[in-house]
Parts: structure tokens; C-alpha cells; sequence
């Protein structure tokens, strides 16, 4: 058996199965990739593990060396603490709302900005894209104390009106990346399409409804997705905006310690149901927990949407 | 309807082309100066004032540069905490830029189980917030603790100058957080490699060209460009997390008795000057770069 096929084993095919050739990686080099890629992968995995182990250990738990990455027993005292700790129905709707909702409007205006500058041409437009580069690279903070007292002039802070009026005129939270993406999407449409319409006498409205929003519709999805994620995790803006009005998710979090005195004093309760890092990881793992729902289960759009969108700009 | 068959009969085509554009940017042009030319330049009338918030409004009193000597040459805490991110930034941007591109050319072959590793390198852009990565520092999951807490290591570190020494304790322990910014680079990498045209591989392999010269010669500079946007994307992200320290400074002096709204302003304004001269240091370095 073994020499019926040995002999075709020479020391070419050899060669080959370890190094490789034009038409197959080696195994050499298949080990080195996956040895580099499952490190790396451990690396960026290794805090969510921690976090989420840590977070199922019961208070002997952590007070036990022994115990390390496998906790003793099945233990979500610390989930349901943290629950209680964040409020986390509320504050869970609360960030939705302020995330999808500015979202959505951003979706809405970035593309109509990113069809404009797509589509025409007209004086100035080199002046936009570089204050629309200058909006991406000027810091937050400094615009955001001029807004946030003309918001409590008009008591409007604390609402989600404070997020939703910059997005609704394009400039929401990295509202010029969006701009770009919807641009590139918009530049790749054949123009043979529009010029039918308009001899055919539609609107540049018509126009922009019938023919270049389906066709840009995954810029669409990439937009509100992404846009979504980074306004469910933006806490620079939401706290100064929302502070003592709406309460997010993140802002929650930040003052998880605070939060879990008021409701477990330290001198009241036993010794057991002070705050740990065990409950702390909990309220971190809740805060993340939709975003990773979100994301295993559309996590092909968010990774291939930039290629699809082409937001790599020549 | 009267007036639009009069507009499309009586205005040149290209005209009516750039009225049909300015009305699609119109909303984005009033959007700026509202909320970004206006504040901004509210925001340095603020820096020279001494600002005092009242119940009706706020009050500002002249000060002239004050608020910016205060914060160059009296504040302590603020020159060390801007010349501590810009050294942090300038070497966190080419560990970003280098580990992105490395995993981006893996990435960019063909073999099973690619869908999983990109999936879970891209994981840290959905979950990246102040708060989770606070969180994650504070339980001491950001470092490589072994290799900081090394006898050796740290002794070697005792050696070095304070400027030096920082920038690397902090390479040390935060360098899994630095990889956590990596994730949107990589993608961007990815993107571009892909577009980078196979037969111009297949040519120089005819000619004889190894896989190491391909990359030189072919791959870097193609991507040349994409390095640029990639650097500029991960020094923008890198200064207005919210978790930064300058950031934060700022951010604690708004509403601290000593500080006030002047004070932040001015500091605003001294670290938005940093952040363009670190990007302009990098362009030219990249670009310098491209050009040998």
C-alpha cells in the first residue's frame, strides 16, 4: 500500500507540499499564516474573553487564584446587578433611539450632498470637499461649547434634538466620511441612465429617486450601519448634549460605580455585594452585547462594505 | 411651472447644471456655517475672553491672549499632556499603519477560514467606545502585562530618558488597544490591494521577480496613496477619542472653577494647532517617503 504511492513522492512533489508552488501555497507557509493570524486573532479576541469570564465569576470566584478561566460555577448574580445597575431597558431604547435616529437623517442628507458633489459640476466644488475635509480633522471640542450654549439658550439640551439638528444639515458625527462614501457610490452610476430621464424631461428629483437611490442602496445600509455603531458609541458629544436629559447606554456605563452605590451602599449590603470587577464587566459586556448581536448577524455588510463602496478614493 | 419651462429655455445648460448642484449642497453649506464655522469661530472669541456662564446667559469679559499664555507657559499638567499624545500619536500611527498593512496582505490571499479572521479583526470598530475601553485599561486587559512587568524590561527602561521612556512604557502596555484601532485601516488596505491589477504580477514573476520584490516594487507603491488616507484616519481617530488624555484635560477644564470656558477654548485651539501640525509631519514624511 505505502509503496504504491510513495514512489511518486519524488523530491519535487515534496518541495512542493512544503514550499509550495506557482498554483498552491506550501505547508510551511500555510502553518506561518494561520500560526500569525490565530495569534493575532487571539489578541484582539483575549479583553472580550477576559471581560465576559470574569464577568461569570461569582465573588469566591475572584477572590480564588486557583480560578482562572473557568469559573466554578454557572453565575449570573453579576448579569442581573448590572441590569438593575444601568437601567438597562431604558437606557438600552434610549441609545437605539439616539442612534438610529440621527442615523437615519444623515443617511438621508449625506447622500443628497454626495449626489450633488457626484453629479455636477459647478464653481467651488474643490472648496467644499476641503472644508468638508477640514469638519473630519477639526476637533469636537473645538465647536462644541458655542453649540451647547446656544442649545441651553433654546432648552434643547438634554434632547435628542441636539443630535438630530447637525445631522439633519450634514454635519452629524463623521458626516464627511458618509458624504464620501455616498460620492463614490454615486460617481459609478452610468450617466447614460440620467440623460435618458432628463430628455424624457424628469426632475433632477425624479432623477435622483428613481435612478440613483436604488442603485446606491448599499451605501445606503452601509451608512446607517455604521453610522448607528459609532453614535451608539460616542460619549464626547452625547454627554455634553444629553447630560441630565436623555441617559445613553455608554453614559450609563461611566458612572457605573457611582450608580451601583446608590443602589447597593457599600455600607449597607454585605461584604459580597460590594462592587467588583466582576459586576463592573458585566455592565461593560451589556453595554457591548447588542453591538455584537448587530454585528454576527449583518457582519457581512459591515466587512465588505468597503470594498462594495469603494471608500478607498482614488 | 411657468417659471421652470423659463428657466430651462432662457439659462445655458452649464449653468443650470451648477443652480441643479448648489441646490443638492445648499443644506450641507448652511450646515457648516452653523455648526461648524460659527461655533468655531465663536469658540476663539471665547479663548480670548474670561467666560462666565449666568443663569440667563453667558458673560464674557476681554482678556486678550491670557487664556493661551495660562495654558503654554503657566499650566504644567496641559504642555506635558499634548506633548505626551503627540508622541504617543507619532508612534502609534506607523503601528497602526504597519500591522494593518501586514494583515490586510494575509487577508488579501486566498485560503479557508479568511471570512472568520476578518470578521473578528474588524470586531474593535463595532465595540470601540470611551467607556468599554476605560474599562478594559482599568482591569488591566489593554497590556501585555508579563512582558512590561519584566525584571529586565524594566530595567532597561530605567535607563532611558524620561522622553523616551514614556512613549515606550506606553507602546508596552497599551499595545493591545493599539491594535484595536487598526480595524477600519485594514479594510481600507484591503480594498486597494484588491484593485491593484494581477497581470502586473504575473509580468514581473515572468521577468523573474520573487514574491519579496513584488511587494517592493509593485505592492508599497501602489498603495502609496492609501497609506496617506490610512495615516490621516488613524491620527484623527487617535485625537478625538474620547478616551484621550488631551481630550479629557480639556474636557475636565470646562467645568472646573479654575478653568472655565476661556480656559478650554484656548486649549482647544493650542491642540487643534498640534493635531494639524502632526498631520502635516506625517504627509510630508509619507510623501518624502514615496518619492525615494
Amino acid at each position: 500500500m505505502l509503496s504504491r504511492w510513495l514512489p511518486r513522492w519524488n523530491y519535487e512533489r515534496i518541495r512542493s507540499f512544503f514550499f509550495g508552488s506557482r498554483t498552491h501555497y506550501g505547508l510551511i507557509f500555510l502553518l506561518v499564516l494561520y500560526t500569525v493570524l490565530v495569534v493575532i486573532a487571539f489578541v484582539y479576541l483575549y479583553p472580550l474573553l477576559y471581560m465576559f469570564i470574569t464577568s461569570m465569576k461569582s465573588p469566591q470566584d475572584l477572590l480564588n487564584p486557583m480560578v482562572q478561566w473557568v469559573p466554578t460555577q454557572f453565575y449570573v448574580e453579576n448579569y442581573l446587578k448590572a441590569f438593575r445597575v444601568l437601567n438597562y431597558p431604558q437606557t438600552f431604547l434610549n441609545s437605539l433611539i439616539t442612534s438610529l435616529i440621527p442615523s437615519l437623517i444623515q443617511a438621508v442628507v449625506c447622500s443628497l450632498v454626495g449626489y450633488g458633489l457626484a453629479r455636477f459640476r459647478f464653481p467651488g466644488k474643490r472648496l467644499i470637499f476641503a472644508l468638508m475635509l477640514a469638519t473630519f480633522i477639526i476637533p469636537p471640542q473645538n465647536t462644541v461649547l458655542p453649540q451647547m450654549l446656544t442649545y441651553r439658550e433654546y432648552g434643547l439640551l438634554g434632547s435628542i434634538y441636539s443630535l438630530i439638528l447637525p445631522a439633519a444639515v450634514g454635519q452629524g458625527f463623521k458626516s464627511a466620511i458618509f458624504i464620501l462614501i455616498f460620492y463614490q457610490s454615486f460617481s459609478t452610476i452610468p450617466r447614460v441612465l440620467e440623460e435618458s430621464a432628463r430628455l424624457d424631461g424628469a426632475s433632477e428629483l425624479t432623477i435622483f429617486l428613481r435612478i440613483a437611490l436604488p442603485n446606491a442602496l448599499p451605501a445606503y445600509v452601509v451608512t446607517v450601519l455604521f453610522s448607528t455603531v459609532w453614535y451608539w458609541n460616542e460619549t464626547f458629544l452625547t454627554v455634553i448634549f444629553l447630560e441630565g436629559g436623555i441617559q445613553t447606554l455608554p453614559m450609563q456605563l461611566s458612572k457605573f460605580v457611582q450608580a451601583y452605590e446608590n443602589l447597593y451602599p457599600p455600607g449597607v449590603v454585605n461584604i459580597f455585594d460590594r462592587i467588583n470587577e466582576a459586576v463592573k464587566l458585566s455592565g461593560t459586556f451589556l453595554n457591548i452585547a447588542p453591538l455584537l448581536v448587530l454585528y454576527f448577524i449583518l457582519q457581512r455588510w459591515f466587512v465588505e462594505s468597503v470594498e462594495r463602496t469603494g471608500v478607498t478614493g482614488e | 411651472m411657468n417659471l421652470g419651462k423659463w428657466l430651462r429655455n432662457e439659462i445655458p445648460p452649464s449653468v443650470r447644471e451648477a443652480l441643479s448642484g448648489y441646490s443638492f449642497v445648499l443644506v450641507w453649506v448652511i450646515g457648516f456655517a452653523l455648526f461648524t464655522l460659527f461655533p468655531l469661530v465663536e469658540t476663539f472669541r471665547y479663548s480670548l475672553h474670561q467666560v462666565t456662564v449666568t443663569a440667563t446667559g453667558i458673560e464674557l469679559t476681554f482678556v486678550r491672549w491670557a487664556n493661551y499664555t495660562r495654558a503654554l507657559f503657566t499650566d504644567p499638567t496641559f504642555v506635558q499632556l499634548v506633548i505626551e499624545y503627540a508622541l504617543e500619536t507619532l508612534i502609534s500611527t506607523p503601528v497602526v499603519l504597519i500591522f494593518a498593512m501586514i494583515i490586510a496582505l494575509f487577508l488579501n490571499l486566498d485560503f479557508p477560514l479568511k471570512g472568520v479572521f476578518r470578521t473578528i479583526f474588524f470586531l474593535p470598530v463595532i465595540i470601540t467606545s470611551g467607556p468599554v475601553i476605560r474599562e478594559l485599561i482599568a482591569q488591566g486587559v489593554a497590556s501585555v502585562p508579563q512582558f512590561a512587568n519584566l525584571a529586565a524590561v524594566s530595567q532597561f527602561l530605567q535607563d532611558l530618558p524620561v522622553y523616551l521612556r514614556n512613549p515606550i512604557q506606553y507602546l508596552l502596555t497599551s499595545f493591545i488597544i493599539i491594535f484595536w484601532f487598526s480595524g477600519v485601516q485594514i479594510l481600507i488596505y484591503l480594498a486597494s490591494l484588491q484593485k491593484i491589477d494581477r497581470s502586473v504580477y504575473e509580468a514581473a514573476a515572468m521577468d523573474g521577480a520573487s514574491a519579496w520584490v513584488s511587494f517592493w516594487k509593485i505592492t508599497l507603491p501602489s498603495l502609496s496613496t492609501t497609506t496617506v488616507i490610512n495615516a490621516v484616519y488613524t491620527i484623527i481617530t487617535l485625537s478625538h477619542f474620547s478616551e484621550n488624555k488631551v481630550v479629557r484635560y480639556i474636557y475636565g477644564q470646562t467645568y472646573a472653577v479654575q478653568g472655565g470656558i476661556g480656559y478650554a477654548s484656548a486649549m482647544a485651539f493650542v491642540y487643534f494647532g498640534v493635531l494639524i501640525l502632526l498631520l502635516l509631519i506625517t504627509y510630508a514624511v509619507l510623501r518624502g517617503g514615496g518619492r525615494r
